[in-house]
């Protein structure tokens, strides 16, 4: 049933205490066209475009824990598109565009607001090295802007622009299309509509192993039972090397901490997306008046789900320098997330050596914004077996080919990423 | 917080240190193409115990080589 002014009037009316449950919780069948590992945004948008586009709904989607539980509502919604390389920029892009239409198309609420995101250079050689981003984008068809300090001063008035710094603010990039999206309604509205198509879901169902003869998926082992199938999709973020392991294949991954807060709220304050660039420290106010902050990974391997104190000192210290004021907010609350990360900082899309077998990990702390994009393009992955354009440059075997997709030219050491 | 525990100065704190990642067999400089991608890229990602290397940049300046528990955050190396 579809959500109207009119079904929200007739629940108000009968108390709000018939509203039906958002997934429905079938009985699990032994045969299932599609099973999907993984029930976070990027593995429900699969199931969804699944459904939607190809009109595939005999699909199973195993989540270990429950739906809206992992790192699709640990992030810190931003979603944006100012990336360097073309395969990067290409995908996030198609997601920008799949945002604008996604409340429509899921008859849910994701509160996608193009707000604007502010990139702050603190170096003239830091702000050309953003002109040069901006000109990829404008070239690609994104909008794309450089704002000097006036044009800063104007856009955010309460960022402070000394200069008596550590590291002053000599600009900004401006993407005007970047924002927000309300996470947690991500997960729950794609679930809702690949539930109502008629995909199966289940939560606390966690896989424990694949049945594969001579390199060709036939089955995979799950806690409520075992499942026969033709072809199935890892997307577990974190639990991507345990779970690929279940298939002997080794993903050169990196599990690492990353952690993020939010303040006691407060009146609006500010309408942009803001990331200070010196060891990173990003930050948003939502529309509860809450200041949402997040910064860089804890640099070191875990799978803990908390991090050091360290970092979180980092990130407000950061935040502090941009925004004095926060200096008189408390800390409500800090969770973590367990980011999977590769050697040069991107994602691991596409096929596996095990054949009918699909991956989708290493997306690290930047998956969020690249989700309907990815749901969509592994969609048509699963449903035609070619491989779409837009995913190949994310291949596994870009490491042994040397064709790594490093956007931040860092190197080949994950926990730098 | 971390406390890690350097063999040559004792407890210290995390924000002492830089991470040096997992630690790994080095290649040959001479070795063949699929030994030399394998060393780089072999994924070293365990629930549970890793070896890894940390740099003490702000004590002894020493890379060290400590085994820590990925879960937990501890240390399983004994100073005494």
């Amino acid at each position: 049933m579809g959500y109207s002014a009119l079904s929200l009037m007739g629940h108000a009316f009968r108390g709000n205490t018939q509203w039906p449950t958002l997934i429905a919780a079938p009985d699990m069948r032994t045969i299932y066209d599609i099973v999907i590992i993984g029930g976070g945004g990027h593995g429900l948008a699969t199931a969804h475009y699944l459904a939607k586009i190809y009109g595939l709904t005999n699909i199973a989607v195993c989540e270990a824990g429950w739906i809206g539980g992992g790192n699709t509502a640990r992030n810190t919604t931003i979603v944006r598109s100012d990336y360097l390389l073309n395969g990067s920029f290409a995908l996030k892009h198609f997601a920008l565009k799949l945002w604008e239409d996604l409340t429509q198309d899921l008859d849910f609420n994701i509160m996608y607001e193009p707000r604007g995101y502010i990139d702050l250079a603190h170096s003239d050689g830091e702000l050309e090295q953003f002109e040069l981003r901006a000109n990829a984008m404008r070239l690609r068809g994104a909008d794309a802007q450089i704002l000097d300090r006036s044009a800063l001063k104007a856009r955010i008035p309460l960022l402070s622009l000394d200069m008596d710094k550590r590291f002053p603010v000599s600009g900004a990039l401006f993407q005007p299309a970047g924002g927000v999206v309300r996470h947690d309604a991500v997960a729950w509205g794609f679930a809702r509509k690949a539930s109502q198509a008629g995909i199966h879901i289940f939560q606390n169902c966690p896989v424990t192993g694949f049945d594969i003869s001579d390199g060709v998926l036939q089955g995979v082992q799950t806690a409520k039972g075992h499942i026969t199938c033709k072809q199935a999709l890892i997307s577990v973020a974190g639990e991507s090397s345990a779970v690929a392991g279940l298939a002997g294949i080794n993903l050169p991954l990196n599990s690492i901490n990353v952690q993020a807060c939010v303040t006691e709220p407060v009146k609006p304050a500010l309408d942009a997306v803001v990331n200070y660039n010196v060891g990173l420290s990003y930050l948003s106010q939502t529309a509860k008046g809450e200041f949402v902050l997040g910064g860089a990974t804890d640099g070191y391997a875990s799978f803990a789900r908390r991090g050091s104190f360290e970092r979180i000192e980092d990130v407000l210290a950061r935040a502090v320098q941009m925004f004095p004021f926060l200096s008189r907010l408390r800390l409500m609350r800090h969770w973590s997330g367990t980011a999977d990360i590769t050697a040069d900082g991107n994602a691991i899309v596409g096929q596996t050596p095990v054949s009918g077998l699909m991956i989708n990990s290493g997306w690290g702390y930047a998956g969020f914004k690249a989700t309907p994009a990815v749901g969509h393009q592994l969609a048509e992955l699963l449903a035609t077996g070619i491989l779409p354009d837009l995913i190949a440059p994310f291949a596994l075997d870009r490491f042994a080919l040397g064709a790594e997709q490093d956007d931040a030219g860092i190197g080949p050491y994950p926990w730098l990423h | 917080m971390l406390l890690i525990p350097c063999p040559y100065c004792g407890l210290r704190d995390e924000s002492e240190f830089v991470y040096g990642g997992p630690a790994r067999a080095l290649p040959d400089m001479d070795a063949q193409t699929p030994e030399a991608q394998h060393s780089l890229y072999r994924p070293i990602n365990p629930r549970g115990p890793l070896r890894e290397l940390w740099y003490h940049s702000g004590g002894c300046e020493c890379w060290i080589t400590l085994t820590r528990n990925t879960i937990t955050h501890e240390f399983e190396d004994d100073l005494s």
